[in-house]
């Protein structure tokens, strides 16, 4: 333990660590920019430097390792004056259209112009000029309002190891782009959004489709229906508020049909139908010689990360659909049948904590006829514009329930949402459709939390199966590495994208530290906690789903329309 | 011998090379082409396993390397001190002006290439630009244009 004097008080700190972890953990904030919890400091913005006695020049906080019986001071006369010319310096080279930017009133600089009394342009100049990249269904470029921290680059590399992007050329002419400098859609980019969340400007956004799903809306002729994915309702709340963790699952709903969608589906439903066809896949593939070690494919980025890095595991990919497609390729035939409305007429949106959801369902092989399954996908941010644009607050309503045929959901399929939770839905199914017996207790404690890579040997009955559970795409790519020098002992791997899972997703709203990611993951499991129905296979809209329609699960009907095929990609990586 | 072999063959002398020989990769790969291809990119990207965005971004943090191919005539302007102060920027302008291209572009008919130098050592005759090699000294914007001029003629342009 050692002893630092901050701002004239003594302060304990560890040995090792930064001084910006020490003065965090006692309270006392100091901004940063380019600060990334978790990965190792860069010290670019130069916003977190400190005063250290004895020290020649001001100290980047992150990077500077405490010593013993160090004098900080956080906020004297030279820092301030220095972190204000930090951010004066990254004003000049920035358009100044704070009014109609899609982060005005929730921009990191913009915050930091305000605290530290930025009251008018001191240093003027040519200005950078690029143009914005669009190319992307997911992800909006505009390198204009770039600083240049390098967050997203680093998420890019160090954790999902994709590295679409990087720093091109230098100096002044720096900028963050692909290789090439092409549009994201033809780079390596698998659209995951986590570069969005961590991006302090508007440089990096969603493709926001806010505007085409209002104008359906008003549309006279359309037949506006809504779908939501599992770890929207745990996440929402918190764009209106509320701590993370808060579950607005019925309020949702019913905000979703004061807005004015026809019908409000729950995704957990189509989780639930995943749960049967992937399970009956897995079964197939284990018994019947099939490829294994099967991954889950629910997860749009990871299955354009297998496509372009490693085509050859392609057949090891479910062929399910994702629940968002499945659900749309159901709006679309059977919902529009059974309610005799023309699929043509249909407009189908879904409410995804994701920004890859919207390049899969603009996948050509996602619709039939000329048509898209899903139509239009908003992220949870997006969704909460939605509701404010139309003066819709969900904390006012009373809960309500999603509609018929697609509404009812066990809570495993609610799972979804979270790393950890296919796997634990799929053991409570395959145990049943195994053994014919309902597991003693659902709930399968090693799967659950923030870790990045789990393992579980499965018992039941006579079959064991090796399980393993990974999120971030690094720690997929590591799996994948063993699994092609040799490794043998996995016979059914989950990978979702994003670190911990959908609840952490790209679309997600901004801000969360790891706290907060782990709040939206307890409240999925109290939802399964509370829940009388636990387990997808006793779904009994599911059920009725196989019986009037599908037939059986992986049978000619679901093949048509629950399952798909996966196209080597060609891209520059 | 094609591109793609050319680029084979120098991958192959750096067989078991880590990502510390990229800069001496590179450019061998620009002595042989005389540019840094997107399909050179990619097969070094592979060989080196870096992601092609690295291999990019650290190329173009180099002045020296190029990522258009050469045109028959490679125009250097010199934009070094006693260059830039006998005006070399008004050269550079016109000659931009006169090819519509900017420095480190390629024209559409693959004629003349555009590069900026910082210094070609030849500061007592500035402003320098050079052909292929062959220096002029001391130009003006008249002889610019001549030189630039007299050249399209030759190819009938």
């Amino acid at each position: 333990m050692l002893k630092i004097e901050v701002n004239g008080h003594t302060v304990q700190a560890n040995q090792g660590e930064t001084i910006l972890q020490a003065l965090t953990r006692h309270g006392i904030k100091v901004p940063t920019l380019c600060h990334l919890p978790g990965l190792a400091p860069s010290g670019a913005c130069r916003m977190c430097v400190v005063e250290v006695e004895g020290a020649p020049s001001l100290i980047p906080s992150c990077s500077y390792p405490v010593a013993d019986g160090m004098k900080i001071k956080t906020a004297s006369p030279q820092v301030l004056q220095a972190r204000k010319t930090v951010v004066e310096l990254l004003l000049s080279n920035h358009p100044q259209d704070c009014l109609y930017c899609v982060r005005g009133g929730d921009c990191d600089l913009q915050r930091l112009a305000k605290q530290h009394g930025v009251r008018q342009r001191v240093f003027t100049g040519e200005r950078t000029r690029r143009e914005k990249d669009m190319s992307s269904p997911s992800i909006v470029r505009d390198p204009e309002k770039c600083i240049l921290c390098g967050k997203c680059v680093r998420v890019c590399e160090e954790v999902q190891e994709v590295s679409a992007i990087d720093f091109i050329q230098r100096g002044s002419r720096a900028f963050v782009g692909t290789a090439y400098d092409k549009g994201l859609n033809v780079s390596s980019c698998i659209n995951c959004g986590q570069c969005v969340l961590v991006c302090p400007t508007a440089a990096l956004s969603e493709h926001s489709y806010v505007d085409e799903v209002l104008r359906a809306l008003n549309t006279p002729g359309k037949y506006v229906v809504v779908q939501h994915a599992p770890a929207v309702s745990v996440s929402i709340a918190e764009e209106f508020n509320y701590k993370p963790g808060t579950d607005f699952d019925g309020k949702m709903t019913a905000a979703l049909r004061k807005v004015g969608f026809k019908k409000v589906f729950d995704t957990s439903f189509t989780a639930d139908l995943t749960i049967m066809e992937e399970g009956s896949e897995l079964v197939k593939r284990a018994t019947g010689g099939g490829v294994l070690p099967m991954f889950t494919s629910c997860s749009p980025g990871w299955i354009k990360f297998v496509e372009q890095f490693y085509p050859e595991f392609m057949p090891n990919l479910s062929t399910c659909k994702s629940p968002q497609q499945m659900m749309g390729a159901l709006i679309k035939t059977f919902f529009a049948q059974r309610e005799k409305i023309d699929p043509a007429s249909i407009v189908s949106v879904s409410i995804m904590p994701c920004t890859a959801k919207k390049f899969e369902s603009g996948r050509p092989e996602m619709g039939r006829d000329r048509l898209s399954d899903v139509d239009y996908v908003l992220t949870t941010r997006e969704f909460a514009e939605l509701l404010r644009v139309t003066g819709v607050d969900p904390s006012e309503l009373e809960p309500e329930t999603p509609d018929t045929p697609f509404g009812e959901r066990s809570s495993a399929g609610k799972l979804f949402g979270a790393s950890g939770g296919v796997m634990e839905a799929a053991v409570r199914s395959a145990y049943f459709l195994i053994t014919g017996e309902e597991m003693k207790d659902y709930t399968i404690q090693e799967l659950r939390g923030m870790k990045g890579s789990k393992e579980l040997r499965v018992k039941a009955g006579k079959i064991e199966l090796g399980a393993a559970v990974v999120s971030g795409l690094g720690q997929a790519r590591k799996l994948v590495e063993e699994i092609k020098a040799g490794r043998k002992d996995l016979q059914f791997i989950e990978v979702m994208t994003c670190p911990g899972g959908c609840i952490n997703g790209g679309g997600q709203p901004r801000r969360a530290d790891i706290e907060s990611v782990k709040a939206r993951m307890s409240a999925l499991h109290q939802i399964d906690k509370d829940s009388a129905q636990r387990v997808s296979h006793k779904n009994t809209q599911v059920k009725r789903l196989y019986d009037e329609f599908l037939g059986a699960p992986l049978g000619h009907k679901s093949h048509e329309l629950l399952h798909t095929h996966y196209t080597k990609r060609d891209v520059l990586c | 011998m094609s591109t793609q072999t050319k680029i084979d063959k120098i991958l192959s002398a750096h067989a078991f090379a880590k990502r510390d020989k990229i800069i001496p990769i590179l450019q061998e790969i620009q002595a042989a082409e005389g540019y840094i291809s997107q399909a050179a990119v990619v097969k070094v990207s592979k060989h080196l396993s870096m992601p092609a965005s690295k291999i990019y971004g650290v190329a173009t943090f180099y002045n020296q390397f190029r990522f258009k191919a050469r045109g028959k005539y490679h125009i250097m302007v010199c934009r070094g001190t006693a260059c830039h102060v006998k005006g070399s920027l008004s050269a550079l302008k016109l000659v931009e002006e006169c090819l519509n291209i900017k420095a480190g572009d390629t024209t559409r008919d693959g004629l003349f290439s555009l590069e900026v130098v910082v210094c070609m050592g030849a500061c007592g005759l500035a402003p320098v630009i050079s052909v292929n090699g062959e220096c002029h000294a001391k130009v003006t914007p008249e002889r610019l244009k001549n030189i630039v001029e007299e050249l399209k003629l030759t190819e009938g342009k």
